[in-house]
């Protein structure tokens, strides 16, 4: 038993809705009491979808216990095929379905619909969200793709004359951060290599999409956490190879680039010699990033201090475009995927941190007070937890709130998706002139403390801070000088210099005390 | 049991709706289940906890429900069952007892704590009671452990709050003192207008059930008049009763007409003089009068249909028939609990169709033969419905924002205009 207070992820036949919701003529239904199509306004109202998921729940109810049950589950399952008319069905249960055992999956099979039915089992006390999406999505590629497959051992066949490469974008799905704009800019990227699109999958895809996925060169296993059991799946069985690099930032599309030529047996040439990290000029970039990153005004974002937190996927990118391309340091990276945490570590040590992977959201609120950060990458769980301590932050991942879906084009991924991270991450921050006027006038009324970053509306007062316990007691005199310090700041000043203090079995901190720390730590 | 319906008709204002015929269905359903009550009784009761003992679904559908998470460490949260648990039902009922200790060691500010059964917790037969029995028995005083449901396969969205004072009814202490007791969980700021009126009506003194605190609970006997505020509190009316209280019928509290029917029945229970009560609530009702008239054309002679969802249902058609002169092409309702609404159907409008129940796809097929002008539905429904053209109220709000008595009466009829107001301004 554990306790949940918010939970990052929901349990894993949400995960199968949004393989459904993300399709056009696939439908699922839920063995599922009454009370589970909550689940519908994930969908209407964060992402505002302006049609229902196609998603029918059974609606049992106590007295059907140990009854008619299995019933209503071909009944449920029958009205829905005629409704509907999919190509394909996705049959599951909810939680309290699974206790009940009826084999839903198995009951909808027997049925003998004319479109093939995909048995879903998601154990709902084990398993979550993304794992839950991963399995359906594979389930039915597997499904619809039965009997393809070429002997073991047989070459591919050529791709026919005059066709040029091909790619399919695997893992972009309702409710994935970005995904809606992500597919377009990888789409338009290679369209510039000269590769075309051959299947979005599953978002806007058909079941008939599914069936033509073979015909592509290669896979872009764009968000792993959803895609990576169906890409290595097709490698396996169709000999298809996946791409390995996100296209997050610009290193990572410039990499991705490379990647996808080589592929697709293309010259990446064309398309990275426009990219030039550091030409001046507009003319020279595709994306503003690398030029804005070196441009004076952005001197202030030198080492400032960042904690990253999310999916694996785009944690891990992110930490590396803080570090690489914008000069933050990363001071600390964690995920809940467990999945992929071995990800998370390895790329955690790069930065000299080590990997916070846990669900449990007061963990990931300690970790960030502890490590005092001036700016946090997280989801929507990591505002409210970066609001309360009064820092800055900015959404990077999944789990995602109505305002993480923004009306206008804004990919994360690719050159444009750079320009993205760019504005979004430093937009939030105090900046570099004001920084030093509120050092120089941090007593002035207007321009205190506790007043937010003037381009920003709502203030963000710094949260009270309590003293460690059996912390060495500060003089008024100290406490004056530590006011001084600017604020985005001062907790690390006092944190250092507390532990400074206690470290050398001072009982008083004085003014001499917390300048004797800063000498000593640098900052 | 007290027998509301043999009580006289709090309102002699006619209507034909008490006998109008219901459709009852069987489907799908789109609706709540009980623990999403847990979202503002946790707001009332600032010293209770509520502790789901569920899955990880019940999590994430409070997480939803509740919007956005406001809170900086929420007072409600869920103990989610994993596969050890259901391997071994004596480890769950350990494993929860060492969860419940740790969550009220780190807070110390909690005095009750709900446990509450969910879908799976039901299915698999974890005695919550028989946990709340062991907890206390540990830990009363110092904090009391209550136990309800509400799981989906029980319960519908507010009868989680039914069933959290049913819980309690047995603990309240026994009085034999005249006092009125008013049922259902009310805004802080409704609750001290009612309490003004109740003062002003000479009427004193006024319990509220359930109370800013949980620890403080009023008490219950012979001397305790009863008057339910929210229509989907039966059972504990009913263990009210149970207790020796004497239930009145009445309508609610929604609009002017219903806010006078409301406190004219707990006068005349109470035995207030007919020219107090018209001293009294006469210039309240007109002043609600006057603040609804605002928004009377934005809604006369409208179509409104009422999917099944918060169980306000009949009462909040009511108002909008009589009060605001909309058209009912259909009013849904998970369950009619006809006690509880006798004089509010007394008071429908002849012809209207009732519904009780709900098979999703064919009620959205007569909504979409009908196409009213509005469509009062759940979150999940609002944005698909508007995109077909529909007009549509979330029902969430409904629960979610102060909607009792007179001063809020404009502001109920408010909540129905402004998509239409809305609908007039946009030209994109």
């Amino acid at each position: 038993m554990q306790l949940a207070l918010w939970t990052y992820e929901g349990p894993p036949h949400v995960g199968a809705m949004r393989i459904a919701a993300s399709m056009r003529d696939v439908h699922c239904v839920l063995h599922a009491p009454q009370g589970d199509t909550y689940a519908d306004l994930l969908f209407t109202m964060i992402e505002r979808h302006d049609r229902r998921p196609p998603v029918t729940y059974t609606t049992f109810q106590a007295r059907d216990l140990g009854g008619d049950t299995a019933d209503l589950v071909k009944t449920a399952v029958a009205e829905a095929f005629a409704r509907f008319a999919p190509k394909a069905m996705l049959v599951g249960e909810s939680c309290t379905a699974e206790l009940i055992q009826d084999q839903s999956g198995a009951l909808a099979q027997s049925m003998a619909l004319p479109v093939p039915v995909v048995p879903l089992e998601l154990p709902a006390y084990s398993k979550k969200e993304n794992w839950g999406a991963a399995e359906t999505l594979y389930r039915l590629v597997r499904t619809l793709l039965a009997g393809r497959a070429p002997a073991p051992g047989a070459a591919r066949p050529a791709r026919s004359g005059g066709r040029g490469p091909t790619a399919n974008l695997l893992g972009a799905t309702a409710l994935g951060f970005r995904a809606r704009d992500d597919v377009v800019e990888i789409g338009r990227l290679l369209a510039e290599l000269g590769i075309g699109v051959n299947a979005v999958v599953p978002l806007g895809a058909t079941a008939d999409d599914i069936r033509r996925l073979p015909e592509a060169d290669f896979n872009v296993d764009l968000y792993p956490e959803v895609s990576r059991a169906t890409a290595t799946w097709l490698e396996r069985a169709f000999g298809m190879p996946y791409t390995r690099t996100i296209p997050m930032g610009v290193r990572g599309t410039r990499e991705f680039v490379a990647e996808a030529a080589a592929l697709a047996g293309v010259d990446p040439a064309p398309v990275l010699a426009r990219e030039r990290p550091g030409a001046a000029g507009l003319s020279a970039s595709q994306s503003r990033l690398a030029w804005y990153a070196r441009s004076v005004d952005s001197t202030y974002l030198t080492g400032k201090r960042v904690f990253v937190f999310g999916d694996a996927t785009h944690a891990i990118a992110a930490a590396r475009v803080a570090a690489e391309e914008i000069g933050f340091s990363v001071v600390g990276l964690g995920t809940y995927a467990r999945e992929f945490a071995r990800d998370v570590r390895e790329a955690a040590k790069r930065y000299g941190v080590e990997a916070l992977v846990t669900d449990d959201y007061l963990e990931v609120e300690r970790a960030i007070a502890a490590a005092a950060p001036e700016l946090v990458l997280g989801t929507q769980m990591e505002r409210h937890i970066a609001k309360r301590q009064g820092i800055a932050c900015a959404v990077i991942s999944a789990p995602l709130h109505v305002q993480d879906v923004p009306a206008r084009y804004s990919p994360v991924y690719g050159f444009e998706g750079a320009n993205v991270l760019f504005d979004s991450w430093v937009h939030p921050l105090v900046m570099g002139l004001e920084e030093h006027l509120l050092a120089m006038f941090r007593e002035d009324f207007e321009f205190h403390d506790a007043a937010a970053a003037s381009h920003l509306a709502t203030s963000g007062a710094a949260a009270a801070r309590a003293p460690a316990p059996a912390a060495p007691a500060w003089t008024a005199e100290g406490e004056r000088e530590l006011a001084k310090i600017p604020f985005f700041v001062r907790a690390k000043a006092r944190r250092n210099t507390e532990r400074f203090a206690a470290e050398r079995g001072l009982a008083t901190i004085t003014v001499d005390t917390l300048y004797e720390a800063k000498a000593h730590y640098g900052r | 049991m007290t027998d509301l319906s043999a009580l006289p008709p709090a309102s002699a204002l006619p209507g034909c709706g008490s006998a109008a015929p219901v459709l009852r269905e069987r489907g799908q359903r789109e609706v709540f289940c009980g623990l999403t009550s847990i979202v503002w009784l946790h707001r009332k009761m600032q010293d209770a906890f509520f502790l789901v003992v569920g899955s990880r679904t019940c999590a994430h559908l409070l997480q939803s429900a509740a919007g956005v998470m406001i809170f900086a460490e929420p007072r409600f949260g869920t103990a989610v069952l994993t596969d050890r648990d259901l391997a071994g039902l004596a480890d769950a009922n350990e494993e929860l007892d060492r969860v419940c200790v740790a969550l009220l060691e780190r807070r110390p500010d909690i005095g009750t704590l709900f446990l509450v059964g969910s879908c799976p917790s039901e299915v698999i037969k974890l005695d919550l009671a028989k946990a709340a029995e062991r907890l206390n028995a540990r830990l009363f005083p110092r904090v009391r452990v209550v136990n309800f449901s509400g799981s989906g396969i029980e319960t519908t969205f507010t009868q989680g709050e039914d069933n959290a004072l049913r819980a309690m009814v047995p603990l309240l202490p026994q009085t034999q003192a005249k006092q009125l007791l008013v049922v259902g969980c009310l805004a802080d700021v409704v609750e001290d207008q009612l309490r003004r009126h109740f003062a002003a009506l000479g009427i004193d003194p006024v319990a509220f059930f359930p109370g800013r605190r949980a620890a403080a609970l009023p008490g219950v006997g012979p001397g305790t008049l009863v008057l339910a505020a929210q229509p989907f509190d039966g059972e504990t009316v009913r263990a009210l009763a149970g207790r020796g209280a004497r239930p009145i019928a009445s309508p609610y509290p929604f609009g002017a007409e219903g806010t006078t029917a409301w406190l004219a029945a707990a006068a005349r229970a109470w035995g207030v003089a007919p020219e107090r009560l018209r001293e009294v609530t006469a210039p309240l009702a007109a002043r609600a009068a006057k603040a609804v008239a605002r928004h009377r054309d934005r809604l006369a002679g409208k179509r409104l249909f009422v999917l099944p969802d918060s169980q306000l249902e009949i009462p909040l058609a009511r108002f909008l028939a009589r009060e605001m002169g909309m058209a009912l092409v259909e009013v849904g309702t998970p369950y009619l609990d006809r006690q509880m609404v006798a004089a509010e159907l007394a008071l429908l409008p002849a012809g209207v169709t009732l519904s009780e129940g709900q098979h999703l796809e064919r009620q959205l097929d007569r909504v979409r033969a009908a196409r009213p002008d509005l469509t009062v539905c759940g979150l999940g429904l609002a944005n698909p419905l508007e995109a077909e053209g529909l007009a549509t109220k979330w029902s969430i709000e409904l629960v979610f924002t102060p909607i009792h008595g007179y001063d809020q009466a404009a502001d109920l009829a408010e909540v129905f205009a402004r998509p239409l107001e809305r609908r007039a301004r946009l030209a994109v």
